[in-house]
């Protein structure tokens, strides 16, 4: 089957949409669109094929972008993102994820928040219930801002969601977001002295697993964890890889125990690969074992960061692996990273990268 | 009537927008809703929560620093000019 193979780059600048066919050998480059607009996530929304970005302008605020046509013609909204026009209401200051779900959207913002909008990104509602949380007053922001960065349903159950905040750790619903529970159990927070805390741990990615209700996969500031109950309970995975320090973390859509990671230096480090040599390491046995995979990817003088939204996975067989780099590079293996290409490069800062693949 | 120049970055992403727009007269505030009927969208890229002008977004009214509760004559001209800033 002919297939056009989409990959949505967010950058400081804008979005990008790059196509290939199902090779993956040649690259077009349309963009930039949201000129000027950073873009901290893209995502199709699985309901209206609509491209949905999730962006911020110096300028003129917050809002949610869209695409009904891959990319021909954008509109955008914030109507209805905000915590209101109260003295000392905090101002939305960013969307850093946005999708599609249950026929919603759902918005991630900055400072930390849900939204959802019931029309197809027209307006939004504030899903009040998340900050209504009694540990809300004691939330602490990461170097990236207090950001709700990661919005994950549940694949069955419309009731319940995940939401990761750094730095402030995992909530899940199930009553549709009237109320929220902690799920940090197992993940440690080394930057907080004391017992492990309920909240405060800095998740950097969450993801589910394919095929798996229950089972989640997290990248944090302190290690990676897999949790097979929805998050209730962790178990650290992080021994063979590197560091327990990076950003991103993405899973194999058909197969639960393989997925990526881009370890960094970590702590009072500079958050780039360690020894300055690029590297992105996938497990294939759920967190078991770790392996480098280097092949294409620069081996000195790389001083590379791939942020927590920059890395993504199509949908193909085998699985291309992407990601983006604060410098502006486009990496990409259509053999599930074991080895790597230039797919663009002198792109602005590369803030998130999503595959999205459509029959051609 | 006033008159309203919009900066080029603004009126580039809400279809239907000129950079000359002619409105009553009324205060900065009123203006703005003015604008906003006009231009649905206008408002929220203008305005963030309060309402207040967008902290790196200057308005001013026939060359002077404007704030919502100015008032614009009906002659007036209204700058909405993006400050210098970003990297």
């Amino acid at each position: 089957m002919m297939v056009r193979n989409l990959l949505l780059v967010g950058t400081k600048k804008g979005a990008f949409i790059l196509e290939s066919d199902g090779a993956r050998e040649r690259w077009d480059i349309r963009g930039p669109f949201a000129e000027g607009w950073g873009v901290h996530d893209m995502s199709v929304d699985p309901a209206s094929g609509a491209i949905l970005a999730g962006a911020a302008n110096p300028w003129f605020g917050a809002a949610v972008w869209q695409s009904p046509d891959l990319g021909q013609t954008w509109t955008h909204s914030s109507e209805g993102l905000t915590y209101g026009d109260d003295e000392g209401a905090p101002r939305i200051k960013a969307i850093w994820n946005v999708i599609g779900a249950n026929g919603a959207l759902f918005a991630g913002v900055q400072p930390a928040g849900l939204f959802r909008s019931d029309d197809a990104g027209v307006t939004w509602q504030h899903v009040s219930g998340l900050r209504d949380h009694p540990s809300c007053p004691e939330w602490q922001p990461g170097a990236g801002g207090l950001i709700c960065h990661t919005i994950i349903p549940h694949p069955t159950d419309a009731g319940r969601m995940w939401v990761a905040i750094s730095a402030v750790g995992t909530f899940e619903t199930r009553d549709g977001g009237e109320t929220w529970e902690t799920r940090n159990k197992g993940v440690r927070a080394d930057f907080s002295p004391g017992p492990e805390p309920e909240f405060g741990q800095c998740v950097h990615k969450l993801i589910r697993v394919a095929g798996e209700d229950e089972v989640l996969m997290q990248q944090n500031h302190c290690g990676v964890y897999r949790s097979t109950n929805g998050g209730r309970t962790w178990d650290e995975i992080t021994d063979g890889l590197p560091t327990d320090f990076g950003f991103p973390m993405v899973g194999h859509p058909r197969d639960a125990s393989t997925a990526w990671v881009i370890p960094l230096d970590g702590g009072d480090k500079l958050h780039m690969v360690p020894e300055a040599k690029a590297a992105v390491w996938r497990t294939s046995d759920a967190g078991g074992t770790w392996t480098r995979l280097d092949t294409g990817l620069p081996q000195e003088q790389a001083y590379v960061q791939v942020l927590r939204e920059a890395m993504a996975v199509d949908r193909l067989d085998p699985v291309g692996v992407y990601f983006g780099t604060s410098g502006g590079r486009l990496y990409g293996s259509v053999d599930e990273g074991a080895s790597w290409s230039v797919v663009a490069d002198d792109l602005p800062p590369i803030w998130s990268v999503e595959a999205h693949v459509v029959d051609a | 009537m006033a008159t309203v120049m919009l900066p080029r970055s603004l009126v580039a992403i809400l279809p239907g927008a000129e950079r000359r727009v002619e409105v009553a007269g009324g205060t900065i505030a009123s203006v703005i809703d003015q604008l906003d009927e006009a231009i649905p969208g206008l408002r929220n890229r203008v305005l963030d929560a309060g309402p207040t002008i967008r902290q790196h977004l200057n308005v001013f009214v026939d060359g002077q620093r404007a704030d919502l509760a100015t008032v614009v004559s009906a002659t007036g001209v209204v700058h909405i000019i993006p400050a210098v800033s970003g990297g």
